[in-house]
């Protein structure tokens, strides 16, 4: 009972990086019907500004040693609204000028974002974990964490049970937060109004006076930032490299897929879903010898989940069934 | 409600004031020309008909004022060229557009359609106070201003459609083939609604029909296009009554 619980946490705990990364996807799949195989990448490059903030520069020394948190919250603001931009840029500059009907030239100049982007990190910073690391947004040493059931001995001394660390618990706190943004900002702004107009039909929007460049530029910032904070989340974990986002984001497609790659409320189940196979489909599976490989490569097990998936619900758990009509 | 109608610029020398004029408009895809030197004057307060088979340019007409196609030639809107402008600008500039089948946000409410459709609006009482007023022209859309418009009837979407492109208190108002795939009573119902709003509101309107009569019943004046090329012009009684438009269009 112990390990199940620890893995239902483990799950939810990773689940909820993969899925800040799936609705990125999502936000620029709604927007565009592609898929941005640098979200990964960006949102790496977006940690790697966090970084700087917090680690490397002395912008931010103003605020007090002791407060190590407020520091690295604010780097990681300051991260999600740089990318955010930096995004919009990338938008305006290398996606916008080619024909939207016409997807494959976009869909390589995202994997040459990919690319491009890893090699400068990679060149500026090294390919290395970053010494000194990158630190939590939550207090995450080894005793930051809550029993839960475990057994009390003779002297007072408390041994097993699950330990929810409160890192872990900040992670999933901070994707319900940064959804319930989502929802307010896509159902109760005049810019969110316009992005599901777009995302629902782009010809009838520029009738009705929607600037479809600015907004598909706004959709880019939007996922710029929630990518960024999926990887400053996991930065800690996973330590910060370049390559550190390449899994996360197959990871996330996978959920994207689960979930329907055009429900943002999806891509969030889907990431999840993709967490806890992991943590615990992989976890129970492996103990039994024949899938002992599945402890070296876990994705396959994710795969087929998405596999199975789509071979039952083509478009996704939530995701619209699209009837075209002729 | 009204519609302010401050500006009075007519066309000099002319008794009707001119809303919207296209001339020599010139329209291709790749290399088929699909508009031929079309040229047509829409008077302010009026409703004018553009009749026409299938493919004889009747969408790209409309698609082409509203600089959605590649396109040469020159539209006024109240004499001032907004031709070269983009999209967004041209519905700025009080063009709404209902394009062919519908033109509704399906995965959107009804409400949230409607809201849309006052993009450009900027005054949030007088929005609500549009809404309100279309709810209560058409009860079905209040009834269901929670619902996917993807949800509603084929009928039901055409009037949302119109309510939609009407909220952004357009100076003209055009309506792409608003008779396609629908029942002939409905239809009815729609352009008698159509000839209501005119009338009432004052909203110049170009409609592009392949079903003549009705539309010749609530225009002033109409156009036949054929081919990209206007061959006919009058006015609507007169078409009506002429015996070419009467054999192609309307039926013997």
């Amino acid at each position: 009972m112990d390990l199940f619980l620890q893995r239902i946490f483990d799950g939810f705990t990773t689940g909820a990086i993969y899925a800040a990364v799936a609705v990125a996807l999502v936000l620029i799949f709604k927007a565009t019907t592609l898929i941005n195989f640098a979200q990964g990448e960006l949102a790496m490059a977006g940690a790697f500004v966090g970084y700087i903030f917090a680690v490397r520069s002395d912008v931010l020394d103003f605020i007090s040693e002791e407060d190590s948190f407020t520091k690295t919250w604010v780097a990681a603001i300051l991260a999600m609204i740089i990318s955010a931009i930096m995004a919009m840029a990338v938008e305006r500059a290398l996606v916008r000028p080619f024909d939207p009907d016409d997807h494959l030239p976009v869909v390589l100049i995202t994997l040459g974002l990919f690319l491009i982007i890893n090699a400068v990190v990679g060149e500026i910073f090294n390919y290395q974990a970053q010494n000194p690391p990158m630190p939590g947004l939550f207090p995450n040493d080894f005793d930051n964490f809550w029993r839960i059931g475990g057994v009390t001995d003779a002297e007072g001394n408390v041994s097993g049970g699950a330990r929810l660390f409160w890192d872990a618990a900040g992670i999933v706190l901070s994707l319900a937060a940064m959804l319930f943004f989502l929802y307010l900002l896509l159902n109760k702004t005049k810019m969110g109004l316009a992005f599901r107009a777009v995302s629902s039909n782009v010809e009838s929007a520029r009738l009705v006076g929607v600037r479809t460049g600015r907004v598909l530029g706004f959709g880019w910032a939007l996922a710029a930032a929630f990518g960024t904070l999926g990887a400053i989340l996991v930065a800690p974990r996973l330590s910060l490299q370049p390559n550190m986002m390449a899994v996360v984001l197959i990871y996330a497609l996978a959920g994207a897929a689960i979930g329907g790659l055009d429900s943002l409320g999806g891509a969030a189940v889907g990431g999840l879903i993709i967490g806890l196979v992991n943590s615990v489909g992989v976890g129970y599976i492996s103990d039994w010898e024949p899938f002992e490989f599945l402890r070296a490569i876990p994705l396959f097990l994710s795969l087929i989940a998405m596999l199975l998936t789509l071979l039952y619900r083509p478009s996704g758990l939530f995701g619209t069934k699209r009837v075209e009509r002729v | 409600m009204t519609i302010a109608e401050t500006e009075s610029r007519g066309a000099a020398g002319s008794s009707k004031e001119i809303m919207l004029s296209v001339s020599g408009l010139e329209a291709s895809y790749g290399a088929v020309q699909v508009l031929r030197d079309l040229s047509l004057d829409v008077p302010k307060g009026e409703v004018v008909v553009v009749l026409g088979a299938n493919g004889a340019g009747k969408t790209t007409t409309l698609r082409s004022i509203c600089n959605m196609v590649t396109c040469s030639g020159s539209v006024t809107l109240e004499g001032d060229e907004i031709g070269k402008m983009n999209t967004a600008d041209i519905v700025n500039r009080g063009v709404a557009h209902v394009p062919q089948g519908r033109g509704t946000f399906p995965e959107l409410s009804v409400k949230d359609n409607l809201y849309v459709g006052a993009y450009t609006r900027s005054d949030k009482g007088g929005v609500e106070d549009d809404i309100a007023l279309w709810f209560e022209k058409y009860p079905v859309l209040g009834e269901r201003h929670d619902q996917a418009a993807g949800s509603l009837s084929g009928g039901e979407q055409q009037m949302l459609a119109v309510s939609r492109a009407l909220m952004s208190r357009p100076k003209v108002l055009l309506l792409d083939e608003p008779s396609l795939g629908l029942a002939p009573i409905i239809i009815e119902d729609l352009f008698q609604t159509f000839k209501q709003i005119n009338e009432e509101q004052g909203t110049t309107m170009l409609v592009v029909e392949q079903n003549a009569n009705l539309a010749l019943d609530i225009a002033t004046k109409g156009y036949v296009l054929e081919a990209g090329e206007i061959v006919l012009e009058g006015d609507a009684k007169q078409l009506q009554n002429d015996p070419a438009v009467q054999e192609a269009y309307l039926g013997g």
